[in-house]
């Protein structure tokens, strides 16, 4: 199933109805992970609503592209999504994180449309490596998506799956990654530097496009152009900023990881009307 | 007595798998020839991935394939397989209980020459702590073959532990079946349980005693998850002491397993036959078990030290 894709405008304003979701979760779970859920939210969105060939009634079609946000913890954006696209009412959103939910605090495949748990971070890439070689061993057409985060990289199995995607040719997987430059305990450039991000990748064998993450037009152009990219992995590399939409949490390093208080969540939801 | 590599029943029962079943993928990180996963590579390379140097990849890329609906063979020494891709088996694999089975070889103290850091001794008690984990142990290479077909036909992951050494054939085992343990001697003085290689020396060490007027239970427990917990207790039950032998640290693997049980349900005392909290180091396999105390006048001594009280 392919829905209609939407115009700009239109996912501009999911993104927003999106972003709103995820505050209003977090308030509510009263913890979980704002900043990087918020910076991912035009890239996801777009995602999937004018790229991924999927069909949220039947989530195991087996001829579905394939999505796994290897940044476990910004779920809270991954859930807002799947239901705002079907998979789930919109009511289990706010069970985010609750004992017996279907929204745990990291992903778990109880949640319709998530097809393999994270969180653990670094791992992600491996797994969208193993969903590409079964395209080809299956001789399929389905594409792989995979959301990395910035501070994710300094993990070395990223590296370890970055080598085999080029060694493999993997020109069906795509990965993404939500560049906001902040981790837990600060700048990434001043916990662990990362740069430079694009020669890196290239180094390992990948088509590069460098992009503003928050530009709908962008975003949508690169996934076009790493769809037509033969004999090679891409990776949309989207300067983002954490806590985007929210401007008492943009750039704000505390927000990784620390939810909304109610004050905080009513005066964000009011800027993201 | 007819001896074998498990490795390289390992490898001729992938090819056959492979012919009987498309959806087998089998994954290896640069020891193919040794682990024989190159047997399947030959026969169906589009069905095969090497990923070099790199476990923590090949574990969750198969998470990745089996996500897709493939039943995935990932193969690399035991130390590397449990060892340094372990949070990847956790978290991608046993977590999302995919159809992974890791089938690592070189366990054990007996892999020699290549010394400490060669030698797991500490893979069983890795895997063991894990959810919705299999473990099988096979004694041989008939039973390796046993093991790797069930693990191909059950659902959900498996580690299936190997050794480097050719493993003479134990004959009249029985049925194999996960879970279930085998009876290779009946006795009611004390109860003998081992898995992989220790069971031969066990059936060793059932003879001696025999002549010494001991009559010994002797249990392959290739199964150690499942356990086997009723064939234990009957043992905890029908005999005066329980002996379990293993070719690994006495913390955490089989023994530990059996402890648990039995410390839960029977008074009956329980003595560890494995290596006493010590790391391995070079030398041949009969040096090594015999300065780690693995032989069968080890479990022997064990028995005659502890059963009469």
């Amino acid at each position: 199933m392919q829905n209609k894709p939407l115009t700009i405008k239109e996912l501009e304003a999911r993104a927003k109805v999106i972003r709103r979701s995820i505050i209003q979760m977090l308030v509510k779970a009263g913890s979980g992970h704002p900043g990087g859920s918020l910076s991912a939210t035009d890239l996801v969105t777009a995602l999937y609503f004018n790229i991924l060939k999927i069909n949220p009634k039947y989530p195991q079609w087996p001829d579905r592209d394939r999505f796994h946000m290897s940044k476990g913890h910004c779920c809270p954006l991954w859930y807002a999504v799947l239901s705002e696209i079907g998979y789930f009412p919109k009511e289990e959103l706010l069970t985010l994180r609750q004992f017996g939910s279907i929204l745990q605090g990291h992903p778990d495949r109880k949640t319709p449309g998530v097809e393999a748990a994270s969180g653990s971070l670094g791992q992600g890439l491996s797994v969208g490596l193993g969903m590409s070689l079964a395209a080809k061993i299956d001789k399929k057409d389905y594409r792989v998506y995979v959301l990395l985060g910035d501070g994710e990289v300094q993990e070395g199995n990223i590296w370890e799956a970055a080598m085999a995607c080029g060694h493999y040719k993997c020109d069906n997987l795509c990965a993404i990654l939500d560049f906001n430059g902040c981790q837990i305990d600060g700048r990434c450039e001043d916990i662990m530097g990362i740069e430079p991000l694009a020669a890196k990748w290239q180094a390992f064998g990948w088509q590069v496009i460098e992009i503003n993450g928050h530009d709908m037009r962008q975003i949508l152009s690169a996934y076009e152009q790493a769809k037509e990219n033969k004999g090679k992995p891409t990776i949309i590399i989207a300067r983002t900023v954490k806590g985007k939409g929210v401007s008492f949490m943009e750039g704000v390093v505390g927000f990784h990881g620390r939810a909304p208080t109610v004050e905080e969540a009513q005066k964000a939801l009011k800027e993201l009307e | 007595m007819a001896e074998q590599y498990q490795r390289d029943v390992y490898g001729a029962t992938l090819v056959k798998l492979g012919e009987q079943d498309k959806n087998i993928v089998v994954l290896d990180a640069d020891l193919s020839s040794s682990t024989r996963t190159n047997l399947f590579a030959k026969k169906f390379p589009d069905r095969f991935f090497n990923f070099g140097v790199a476990e923590q990849n090949m574990v969750a890329t198969a998470a990745g394939l089996a996500a897709c609906g493939k039943t995935v063979f990932v193969s690399t020494f035991a130390v590397f397989a449990s060892g340094r891709a372990w949070d990847q088996v956790r978290m991608s694999v046993s977590y999302n209980n995919f159809n992974v089975k890791i089938v690592a070889t070189h366990a054990g103290i007996t892999v020699g020459p290549d010394g400490a850091s060669h030698q797991a001794l500490e893979d069983i008690a890795l895997m063991r702590v894990l959810a919705n984990m299999n473990i099988i142990v096979p004694c041989d290479g008939p039973q390796t073959e046993e093991a790797v077909m069930a693990a191909a036909s059950s659902s959900g992951p498996f580690y299936i532990r190997l050794g480097r050494s050719k493993t003479p054939t134990i004959e009249n085992k029985g049925e194999f079946k996960l879970g279930r343990g085998q009876v290779l001697s009946e006795g009611n003085d004390v109860t003998i349980v081992a898995c992989g290689i220790m069971v031969q020396e066990a059936l060793q060490a059932v003879k001696n005693l025999g002549s010494k007027g001991i009559k010994a239970r002797l249990i392959n427990m290739h199964s150690i998850r499942p356990m086997d917990d009723d064939i234990i207790l009957k043992g905890a039950s029908e005999t005066r002491l329980i002996i379990v032998c293993e070719e690994h640290n006495t913390i955490g693997g089989l023994a530990s397993s059996i402890d648990e049980i039995v410390a839960e349900n029977s008074p009956v005392k329980v003595v560890r036959v494995g290596v006493r909290n010590r790391f391995g180091q070079s030398g041949t396999p009969e040096e090594l078990m015999k300065e780690y105390n693995l032989t069968s006048l080890d479990i022997e001594k064990a028995v005659l030290s502890n059963i009469s009280r």
